[in-house]
């Protein structure tokens, strides 16, 4: 009551919640790279219909010397804007269900072990940190390595390891939203401990696991990018990966073989990096 | 008159488009001398904050002067550069804040601190810094200057760092000092201990006060001139005497009377009630915080009681007294360690968390922070039919008593559909209430739930619970700090200290003739005790 951030502040920060969707560039320019990318994945079987994996045409076309193949091709003769479009479909798909699966386990582990505490917290979390220990990538690379090198192995690589920095951090929200007085309240009325967590306690934790999540995309799609780059990707599909890959055979002849899905990765992991900070300003609930 | 050091003339500050109003304050115009102290006394979105923010230069940056001057001895200060207005912070203007332990540096020693502002402001030399650093500690009235000096702000209690913070703000023997709400996060015998540091430092110093308050008793303790903001308008300036009782404008004579009585209504009568809540022995000991000295606090301490059904308890103690404590481990949010707890004839302190999970319906809470206690991020409806759905009535059903529960409580029952921020706090605190009676318990048990509110909402939620509590026959538990708010409310007080019952009594007798010397000390220093010349008739007559 009256004092420095009574009620005439709050009305000023309601007509400065306007402002910053504008001003919030960052947020803006992600989405809008991000928007492009998939707009080409959801594009490209219309304009590139068939197998990317395929030959096309001549191997080595410049980039902007047949108006058929803009980007040009590679040195089997595959069309590069075709992989690139089909790449981005693959890159994101594992990136978003990667990442899925870690929300799924984070979520789950952090909410139990916040909520619970005692015993229960102190199993999760050791559980956690053990996971933590792994380095994700060379656990990628074993599992890949062992089972087959496949969309779906790739994927599980990737989200079983990406998950204990989630649970973490829902676990401290929940450790502070649980002494709050809205679910204390909710005890009393007498809700059971499930509808509580799902209803009162985890909405409240969606803003900083949106955030990091737009990160973890980006980290997964990297992670592929790299089995892929090793000759791990899943071999039936084409993945930016996996082209430059390709393309370090002839970086020094026809470097735009491996550049030019080297630049999409930059773009999407940039887009999504520059989303998800946009996304921690725009929805910081502490603001 | 002698020159007003502090001139504020028709000052305008524009809020950005899209508030609720055009002006966060409208042409306001005060001034003060020397040796003086305003107070400035508004609800919460009065703009009285921004005013003292405006004078020392602090404005959030969406709120922009529009027109007018503010004056420090002549001197204006709206034209003044950042450069300039932080050289006048500290030296020409003090200020102290309302939240002393988040306003001082948690890492930094109380004597850092102080020599900061000479730091600063370049003034004295490293001696005498320490020097005068220690003069002033003593001039707060700290015991043991030199401890006090070496100590970090936890390890003092919220009154010794309020006098840190005055002492702070004292330190460039500034002409002016700017006090937003002091005493507000304080128990009232250390706020009458500051209130009265400050008038005497004040008197000493010749040094104009600007008092930030929306407690009229503290300003009828303080004040020797008062202005009253409404809406950003001033709409009564005037002596301190002239606006406490003869006020001229329609909203001041509504604040004043909002504010509770200290003398007791009536008590009612109860007649052959039968016990709805019975405590009988319960303690809780928390275990000590803390690496080398381990101390175990015993936050509540053998306390008993009974409630009769329709009937008002009122549970009222300083911070730490342990009466939240209480107030937590009978709704076994807390579990107590020992004693007793019965609702009509069930005993509900041994039983499980689950085997209770049934019974909550019969004991109810309502909460202290009408913004905190209801999830955001739910629908008001939802969250009050949480509980029949809890407890197995049809969800369909559930949601349509919540409508008539809304308006129970005095809302409209179409606002079931909306979101918790489109409330105000006064009518978030009725969702509350009416989350809490959806169950139809035979026990409210209220957590200072007015103590977050204005005088005037105050007075409203006050008298929706006493309507309330007529119509369901509920036994109430209302644990309070405000012992004007329990003077009006309760049937019954019970004093807690140390989380010990050290009295209890029915209210009037409590009052005209308190037993225990803590008592005491808290009635005599409860702000503005002749605020209400009928407080002293009512003595008189005792006597």
């Amino acid at each position: 009551m009256g004092t420095l951030t009574s009620l005439p502040v709050a009305k000023v920060r309601r007509a400065r919640e306007g402002m910053r969707l504008r001003v919030n560039s960052s947020a803006l320019t992600g989405g809008i790279i991000l928007a492009l990318i998939l707009v080409g994945a959801a594009a490209a079987p219309a304009l590139y219909p068939g197998d990317p994996l395929d030959m096309a045409a001549s191997p080595f076309i410049w980039p902007g010397t047949d108006p058929a193949y803009p980007l040009g091709t590679d040195m089997l003769g595959r069309d590069i804007a075709a992989g690139i479009l089909h790449g981005a479909r693959v890159s994101l798909l594992i990136g978003l269900v990667a990442t899925l699966v870690s929300i799924a386990i984070g979520v789950t582990f952090g909410a139990l072990a916040g909520f619970y505490g005692g015993r229960i917290d102190w199993a999760l979390m050791r559980a956690t940190e053990l996971v933590q220990t792994i380095p994700p990538f060379l656990f990628a690379l074993a599992i890949v390595a062992i089972l087959q090198p496949s969309v779906p192995t790739i994927v599980i690589a990737i989200g079983l390891t990406a998950w204990p920095s989630l649970a973490r951090l829902v676990r401290a929200e929940v450790l502070r939203l649980r002494n709050s007085d809205f679910v204390q309240a909710s005890i009393s009325v007498g809700a059971s401990h499930r509808r509580i967590i799902l209803l009162d306690i985890l909405p409240n934790t969606f803003a900083p696991v949106i955030v990091s999540a737009s990160i973890l995309i980006a980290s997964a799609i990297l992670t592929e990018s790299s089995l892929a780059f090793l000759g791990l990707g899943d071999p039936n599909v084409a993945s930016w990966g996996g082209m430059v890959g390709a393309g370090r055979e002839v970086l020094r002849t026809d470097w735009y073989v491996a550049t030019l899905p080297g630049l999409a990765i930059v773009a999407a992991v940039l887009g999504l990096n520059l989303l998800g900070d946009g996304l921690n300003d725009l929805l910081d609930v502490r603001r | 008159m002698s020159l007003p050091i502090l001139e504020i003339d028709a000052l305008s500050l524009a809020l950005p488009t899209g508030s609720d109003r055009p002006f966060a304050i409208e042409s306001l115009s005060l001034h003060i001398g020397a040796g003086e102290t305003l107070c400035v006394v508004g609800e919460s979105g009065s703009g009285k904050s921004l005013t003292a923010l405006a004078t020392i230069g602090l404005l959030p940056k969406a709120v922009r002067p529009a027109g007018g001057t503010i004056r420090l001895a002549g001197r204006d200060l709206l034209g003044l550069s950042e450069r300039a207005m932080r050289d006048v912070r500290g030296r020409e203007i003090g200020t102290i804040f309302q939240e002393p332990m988040t306003s001082l540096n948690p890492v930094m020693r109380v004597r850092d601190q102080i020599a900061e502002a000479f730091q600063a402001h370049r003034v004295l030399d490293a001696k005498r810094r320490i020097a005068r650093t220690l003069e002033l500690i003593a001039e707060v009235g700290l015991p043991d200057p030199a401890a006090i000096a070496g100590a970090y702000p936890h390890e003092l209690s919220g009154g010794q760092r309020q006098r840190v913070m005055i002492a702070m703000a004292l330190a460039l023997e500034p002409k002016l000092i700017i006090a937003d709400e002091p005493t507000t996060a304080l128990d009232v015998t250390t706020q009458a201990q500051i209130l009265k540091l400050l008038d005497a430092l004040r008197k000493k110093h010749d040094t104009a006060v600007l008092f930030i308050t929306h407690d009229f008793g503290v300003v009828s303790e303080i004040a020797d001139r008062v202005a009253v903001l409404q809406h950003g308008i001033l709409v009564e300036q005037g002596s301190a005497e002239q606006v406490l009782h003869h006020p001229q404008d329609a909203y001041t004579k509504r604040l004043l009377a909002a504010v509770p009585s200290l003398v007791p209504p009536a008590p009612k009568d109860l007649g052959e009630a039968p016990a709805a809540f019975r405590v009988d022995d319960l303690s809780k000991t928390y275990p000590g915080r803390g690496f080398l000295r381990r101390r175990a606090v015993k936050a509540a301490d053998g306390v008993s009681f009974v409630i009769r059904r329709g009937e008002t308890l009122g549970l009222v103690g300083e911070s730490g007294s342990g009466k939240s404590t209480v107030g937590r481990c009978v709704m076994r949010l807390i579990e107590p360690d020992a004693g007793a707890i019965l609702i009509g004839d069930a005993s509900i302190r041994e039983l499980t968390q689950r085997q209770f999970q049934p019974l909550r319906r019969r004991v109810q809470m309502v909460f202290q922070d009408p913004f905190a206690s209801l999830n955001p991020r739910r629908r008001v409806g939802h969250i009050i039919a949480e509980g029949p759905i809890a407890q197995g009535v049809p969800r369909r059903k559930a949601l349509a008593d919540a409508r008539t529960m809304l308006g129970l409580v005095g809302l409209q029952p179409t606002v079931a559909e909306r979101y918790p921020h489109e409330f105000s706090g006064g009518q978030r605190q009725r969702i509350g209430i009416a989350r809490a009676l959806a169950l139809q318990p035979e026990v409210l048990v209220a957590d200072e739930p007015v103590s977050a509110l204005d005088v005037s909402v105050q007075a409203q939620i006050l008298a929706l619970l006493q309507d309330l509590q007529k119509r369901l026959g509920l036994a109430i538990l209302f644990v309070t700090h405000d012992l004007r708010v329990a003077a009006q409310m309760c049937d019954r007080i019970a004093v807690m200290q140390k989380g010990r019952i050290v009295e209890l009594q029915p209210t009037a007798d409590l009052f005209r003739a308190p037993q225990h010397a803590y008592t005491r000390a808290l009635l005599d220093a409860v702000p503005g005790r002749f605020l209400r010349p009928d407080f002293d008739t009512c003595f008189a007559a005792a006597e």
